[in-house]
């Protein structure tokens, strides 16, 4: 029997694998996509965590190692995962979320859909830090359209320069608590406009259900009412039979000839423990940033002595991740509120976009608010502190008995949260490389981080603390907490916190500064190509996510291109 | 999963058992005068919501783990009953088996365990310096009257710190067990987490807060009477249908 060699071999099933997979198997390739951890589809019963109550876990949706965001969060993985270690250099505090999951991280996200704006991809032709990238938004911008349609995400056309607009569904009416701060907002000049969500308001296809409210996104959708890489890409990818799924495998290397070409993957078969070998024409990286950085740097060979695409030894090199800083106000005027069902889509109906570009700052880049409050459904947690609020109403703070009942009922809801995700500068010397003395649990070398903030995110995060007290009192909040200080980096968020981790195979023009090209084409090694987040030349103030899936649509397009040419 | 509580109550005895130790206070003060029973809705041990095979695993082990001694776990059921007691329309803690579900959870995260055994030892140490006797064994009104101390978190006695520290876990875990089940959801009037059209806030509720909704604003939200109908756009972004 002859051995099946694949057109195309993925590595990874998030955004960006799921992309690709749906699209070269479109195309007509045979392709095998590999996903280290297990199969999951959110409308089977056996795994469907949606519409649960709290009284059906032993813990109320409380956090577990393997689901740091509650047990109800659909998304198994984590910070720390058993078996699989890294480290740290020096005094780094690098925080590596990893999913483990058919789809990965794509089941937890918050399903913000921001197109990053013309002035994201030149940030040094403004500021004269980083590189600009080597594409353009108008470049990029077919994509972005194509994705808005085949995903579907909801929005609204503001005409706003750098927060471009898109093909949107229309999008959820505010809350209550977004109604006080769009008031807040306006008061200061700050502001507001629909959130865009990659939740269908509005269907778009016969395949895929119509948002019914549940608010909970984050635990994913049996309806397929919002994006996940799984249930919106890889599913009709596999009913086309063009694809063969190993779920369960994690990718040792990547095997080359003696041209330095790939010839395929190695890869270990959890379950027994065995290796394997995969042959295939192309292999398309995309297990996210650090992984993917991680898997070629462990792909050595004569051809490649620093690792596969590493010979301008940038690979791991100029990782950065969002910044974030968050604070909420105890909102008076929403006590003792009726109570209807407001859950809404998952997360927030409203937010603010960056709007001080220009602006003489002690920082250069920008960041975003998130909105949250409202009168969510009670789980692990609810009802901690239950009457501090007291303390702002001259009453005293503790005690027991029935009227804790009317503290609960009189402060549900009254609560006004605000979450900053801004954009950092990238450093070459923030960075992961392989720990020369560690292995996981399959004898792979493991990643060490080396990553410090600049001023630049220290100065951002004190902007952010003022930003938010400022906009949650004139919101009529009363902030709670005590605003963190210099001692605290004014409550900037670790590196790797806000899970939004790019730029480690940075594309460019230069083979010396860069690790692809336009096209996330190894300079290295024609046919092995990066469709997730470490192709980013850096991360604008929008979370990552509609921007990998437009140039994960933008590299299949042209490796299939390249095949038709005999190019690759 | 709603709970039947004819099958599922545990009933236990507050009077010291056969081998309890009580501190001699030389008073000789050491009989409890309360001998009734205290009893609570038992929990499953069992649940399906969707877990992977170490998952199962792992909650199965936390079950079959025995953290607390008896009197732990009643000094627990007595706390929690003071905290929400059941004497209320929609039931209290006991009805709602507190007990079980601060018993899971301290085994679950064991930052608690230290701190709930070290809490009511405390606790002991405190009633039988006040009273004679551990705060099982002492009069409703007297543990009342320790609790008065211990539940304010403004008392800033030096000597209580460690009993308002600890009082405070135990409210917290009471009212979110409490609020987490079918009975704290109906207490609280909670209506959400079912399928529904979110269509905004309704009309009485934007009058009383004084909010109402600009014409701008609604022309970019969904009408929801066309929900189902497949989007199209033209080719300058605006949807047409």
């Amino acid at each position: 029997m002859a051995e099946q060699i694949y057109d195309a071999i993925i590595i990874g099933s998030g955004a960006g694998g799921g992309m690709a997979t749906h699209q070269l198997a479109n195309a007509g390739l045979k392709v095998a996509l590999i996903e280290a951890g297990d199969f999951y589809d959110p409308a089977d019963e056996a795994q469907r965590t949606q519409l649960r109550n709290p009284w059906e876990s032993p813990r109320r949706g409380a956090s577990t190692r393997l689901r740091p965001f509650g047990d109800y969060n659909s998304c198994i993985g984590g910070w720390e995962l058993d078996g699989e270690p890294y480290t740290q250099k020096d005094d780094t505090e690098f925080m590596w979320w990893r999913g483990r999951m058919l789809g990965g991280r794509t089941n937890h996200w918050g399903r913000i859909s921001l197109r990053f704006g013309p002035l994201d991809f030149k940030r040094k032709d403004i500021d004269g830090l980083g590189d600009n990238w080597p594409i353009g938004y108008e470049d990029i911008k077919p994509y972005y359209d194509k994705v808005d349609k085949l995903i579907g995400v909801f929005g609204s056309n503001e005409g706003l320069y750098n927060d471009p607009d898109g093909y949107f569904l229309p999008a959820p009416k505010p809350r209550l608590h977004e109604l006080y701060y769009i008031d807040g907002a306006r008061k200061l000049n700050v502001p507001v406009i629909p959130a865009r969500k990659s939740i269908l308001t509005k269907r778009i296809n016969n395949d895929r259900g119509v948002c019914f409210y549940c608010g909970q996104c984050s635990r994913a959708c049996g309806i397929h009412a919002d994006f996940s890489s799984s249930t919106v890409l890889i599913y009709p990818a596999l009913n086309g039979g063009q694809v063969d799924l190993l779920t369960n495998s994690m990718v040792r290397e990547i095997t080359t000839d003696n041209e330095g070409q790939a010839t395929g993957i190695r890869y270990i078969d959890k379950r027994n423990r065995q290796e394997y070998e995969l042959k295939g024409r192309t292999v398309v990286v995309a297990a996210s940033a650090c992984s993917t950085a991680r898997i070629l740097l462990n792909s050595k060979s004569a051809q490649h002595e620093n690792g596969l695409g590493n010979n301008s030894d940038h690979v791991g090199r100029y990782l950065h991740d969002s910044t974030g800083a968050s604070r909420a106000a105890f909102l008076p005027e929403l006590m003792d509120r009726e109570i209807y069902n407001e859950d809404g889509v998952g997360g927030m109906h409203v937010y603010t976009p960056w709007w001080l570009e220009g602006e003489q700052l002690d920082f250069t880049r920008g960041y975003h608010l998130e909105i949250g409050g409202g009168m969510g459904m009670p789980s692990y947690g609810f009802g901690f502190a239950v009457n501090q609020y007291n303390q702002y109403l001259d009453e005293r703070v503790g005690g027991y008995g029935n009227q804790l009942r009317d503290d609960i009922r009189r402060f549900y809801g009254a609560r006004l949260s605000i979450a900053c995700r801004g954009e950092s500068v990238p450093q070459y010397t923030n960075r992961c490389e392989l720990d020369p003395t560690v292995v996981d649990e399959w004898g792979i070398p493991v990643l060490r981080f080396d990553y410090q903030w600049t001023q630049h995110e220290i100065n951002q995060a004190r902007h952010m603390q003022d930003t938010m007290e400022e906009l949650l009192q004139a919101s009529g909040g009363i902030v709670l907490g005590s605003k963190p200080g210099a001692d605290q980096n004014y409550g900037l968020t670790k590196p790797g916190e806000i899970i939004h981790e790019v730029g480690t195979t940075r594309m460019g023009t230069d083979p010396r500064t860069s690790v692809t090209n336009e096209f996330g084409q190894l300079h290295d090694a024609s046919n092995v190509f990066v469709a997730d987040a470490g192709a980013f030349v850096s991360q604008a103030d929008k979370n990552p996510t509609w921007t990998i899936l437009a140039l994960a649509w933008r590299t299949s397009d042209y490796i299939v291109d390249q095949m038709k040419q005999r190019n690759i | 999963m709603a709970m039947n509580r004819r099958e599922t109550l545990k009933s236990l005895f507050l009077a010291p058992l056969a081998g309890t130790v009580i501190v001699s206070t030389g008073c000789g003060s050491t009989v409890s005068n309360n001998s009734s029973r205290i009893t609570w809705t038992r929990l499953p041990t069992e649940y399906s919501y969707g877990r992977t095979e170490i998952e199962k695993l792992n909650d199965q082990r936390l079950f079959a783990e025995t953290y607390f001694r008896e009197h732990e776990l009643l000094t627990i059921a007595v706390l929690c009953d003071i905290i929400l007691p059941n004497e209320h329309p929609n039931g209290g803690a006991l009805d709602a088996g507190l007990p079980d579900f601060v018993e899971f959870m301290v085994k679950d995260r064991s930052q608690y365990k230290l701190q709930v055994r070290g809490g009511i030892s405390w606790l002991d140490s405190f009633t039988i310096d006040s009273y004679g006797a551990n705060f099982l064994n002492i009069s409703e009104q007297q543990r009342l009257s320790v609790c008065d101390q211990i539940a304010y978190p403004d008392n800033d006695s030096a000597e209580l710190q460690a009993g308002i520290s600890f009082f405070s876990l135990m409210r917290n875990l009471t009212l979110t067990g409490y609020y987490t089940t079918e009975i704290g959801f109906r207490d609280l009037g909670y209506v959400g987490n079912t399928p529904n059209v979110w269509d905004g806030v309704p009309d009485a509720v934007l009058r009383r807060h004084g909010k109402s909704y600009e014409a701008d604003w609604l022309s970019k939200c969904i009408d929801q009477s066309t929900r189902d109908i497949v989007a199209e756009w033209d080719d300058d972004m605006n949807l047409t249908t």
